[in-house]
């Protein structure tokens, strides 16, 4: 903290670590260039090409204007020209460091506990899996972070989100996450900073806890974050960005004591009992309409939009989702695209085919996934059923890079949202684990994962 | 920045809650490196129908919300990402506040960075303004209030540094950059 906060102004927070992607970035570079600032300290930015940079191999910037449109395409270009002006070392093309800005964060050790983590996208919570506090920002405050290291905070709410049991065969931490948003609702977590605690907690591995961390903000959260462990350091301890030898240990002793105190106080708390939770799915067009994999749609309750999102979805109240006909399966974005993701996916494929008429794409979160997905033989699983298995990105997520659902096409996908037209226009959206999207793409409809488990 | 003391106009409602990013402005429009012309994404996928002609019943797209920078919305507006090119859009279409029960955070720190106002009310005037679409109202940044042509006044809070660089046009870096020497002295600290 440079400097706490008083009642006229707010705290100046110092960010360790800035990831930047080219989508969010380029109107902040270009105020730089228009006030005559550089950036501060490019050695704590982290920079990669995800959202609008295609699945498809693109080698060189002569495929890129193949592959992709132009808008997408200068877009890039702008990216890498505006590293090069700043002095940015940026995970492009040629990189295999490259990834979805969330996936590659931990990947390489950038993300540890007690850091304040930002960038310009709003799933930067899923840092908080680590202990850090880490949270999304629009482009003008990326361009107060690329000048000056720091950003204008107030102190934010706490909210404790208590899990308790263990996960039962069939059931993910993705379906933990959209049962806490059913029960907050969208906007239950704004002005709080979450943290996920119980039995629970400490049983997830990294990769479950940044699913969970990733979708704080569709509760309206800004941030979520886990107390770092043992899990939490046996993670990092290998990572290339990881501190080694003496500082190692000195960095253990300092993230050990990053905890919450035993008899602290939340604004504002509620429990989730994991023991007795089924996979969840959403039938609405936000994060919050969601059920149980065997429930009935809800009756149109009193919010207003309710019936106009149940009309988008073309989805009835009263009856169930299971078996509901679909067109499209995504594997894949910064929620669940790390590799215990694509094994989930993997084992359920494994024999199997995906039905006729299905398209099921499946995108490895970075390189690196891509390149241990396919040692360990996961991408011949996927392509044997069917699916299609791309490089690197946020692809069908967010269908700004080429990747979408059709217009009226309904979708089961393992991104973090379902909001009309968020995966192409028309689109409609399914949000679910990779294991419920896996069995749903065998079955060419709506499917329960514990049939295979 | 323009300084921004007092406006008026008459309101526009689209009543419907959780309106997120994406509605605001769809993914397509943010492959752009500038800030401009956003307005034309402004709820491109509710205000156009799939030949590109105006859907009538639109509310943004009725003669009588021609000219309306005041845009009343259901709760929790602008969740979902962090998109900056919603505010750009909202402003470049023309709206100078939104009004609302209540916004996501990410959302209403980026507006209040672009002079737009995202301002809270109470449940009651919401009401009011969602029943009389086309009030005539009045804010006022130094008074904190909302006057309503039909004679009903809200207050409301704005977080005062936001409020004070909005008044007096200032750009909050330069806050941060004042304190350079702050910022030098916690890096050396390690």
């Amino acid at each position: 903290m440079v400097l706490q906060e008083t009642e006229e102004t707010p705290a100046i927070l110092y960010i360790d670590l800035h990831l930047i992607h080219e989508v969010t970035t380029p109107q902040a570079f270009q105020s730089l260039r228009d006030q005559g600032f550089s950036v501060r300290d490019p050695n704590k930015v982290l920079a990669t090409m995800d959202h609008s940079t295609p699945t498809l191999p693109v080698k060189s910037l002569r495929d890129l204007d193949i592959v992709a449109e132009k808008g997408p395409a200068d877009q890039i270009r702008d990216m890498i020209r505006n590293c090069e002006e700043f002095g940015i070392e940026l995970h492009g093309f040629d990189s295999d460091k490259r990834g979805i800005v969330h996936v590659i964060g931990p990947e390489l050790g950038a993300t540890q506990p007690g850091k304040t983590i930002v960038c310009g996208d709003s799933h930067t919570s899923t840092h908080g899996a680590f202990g850090a506090l880490a949270f999304g920002i629009g482009t003008t405050e990326v361009g107060h972070v690329l000048a000056s290291q720091c950003l204008l905070q107030r102190k934010p709410r706490t909210l404790a989100v208590n899990m308790n049991g263990a996960l039962k065969s069939g059931v993910s931490a993705k379906d933990i996450i959209l049962r806490i948003i059913q029960k907050l609702g969208v906007d239950g977590g704004v002005g709080h900073v979450i943290e996920y605690r119980g039995s629970t907690a400490s049983i997830l591995s990294l990769e479950e806890r940044m699913t969970i961390c990733n979708m704080s903000i569709e509760a309206g959260a800004r941030a979520g974050m886990f107390a770092p462990d043992d899990k939490t350091f046996n993670y990092l301890i290998d990572k290339p960005m990881s501190p080694k030898g003496l500082a190692w240990d000195q960095a253990v002793e300092k993230w050990s004591t990053l905890v919450s105190d035993d008899n602290c106080e939340f604004d504002k708390e509620i429990d989730i009992d994991v023991d007795h939770l089924s996979p969840m799915i959403t039938y609405g067009t936000n994060p919050g309409m969601a059920i149980q994999i065997d429930d009935i749609v809800p009756e149109s309750n009193s919010d207003l939009g309710y019936k106009k999102s149940l009309n988008y979805m073309q989805i009835e109240a009263g009856r169930p989702l299971l078996g509901k006909e679909i067109d499209v399966v995504f594997i894949g974005s910064c929620t669940n695209s790390r590799i215990s993701d694509l094994e989930d996916a993997a084992e359920i494929l494994q024999g199997q085919k995906v039905a006729n008429g299905i398209r099921a794409l499946i995108v490895p979160g970075s390189q690196a996934v891509k390149k241990e997905a396919e040692s360990l033989g996961l991408d011949k699983i996927f392509e044997s059923a069917g699916a299609e298995w791309r490089e690197s990105g946020c692809s069908m997520c967010l269908g700004m890079n080429g990747d979408t659902v059709g217009n009226g096409q309904l979708a089961v996908s393992t991104s973090n949202r379902n909001f009309e037209g968020r995966q192409g226009k028309g689109a409609r959206t399914i949000l679910a684990s990779p294991k419920t999207a896996a069995a749903s793409a065998i079955a060419g409809s709506v499917e329960d994962p514990r049939k295979y488990s | 920045m323009e300084k921004i003391i007092q406006f008026s106009s008459k309101t526009v409602v689209l009543a419907v809650n959780d309106i997120d990013t994406d509605q605001i402005i769809p993914a397509r429009y943010l492959t752009v490196t500038t800030k401009d012309g956003l307005g034309e994404g402004l709820f491109a996928d509710w205000r156009f129908d799939e030949s590109g002609e105006k859907v009538e019943e639109f509310p943004l797209n009725q003669e009588k919300s021609s000219g309306c920078s005041i845009l009343v919305a259901g709760s929790n507006f602008g969740c979902g990402s962090s998109r900056e090119h919603a505010p750009w859009a909202l402003v470049d279409y023309g709206f100078k506040a939104i009004l609302s029960t209540s916004f996501a955070d990410i959302f209403k720190n980026n507006a209040l960075k672009n002079g737009l106002l995202p301002l809270s009310i109470s449940k009651e005037f919401h009401r009011m303004l969602i029943e009389n679409e086309g009030t005539e109202i009045t804010i006022s940044l130094e008074k904190m209030t909302i006057e309503s042509s039909n004679g009903m006044t809200e207050t409301f809070d704005l977080e005062p540094f936001s409020r004070y660089c909005l008044m007096n046009g200032v750009d909050q870096l330069g806050f941060i950059m004042k304190h350079e020497d702050q910022i030098n002295a916690f890096e050396n600290k390690g």
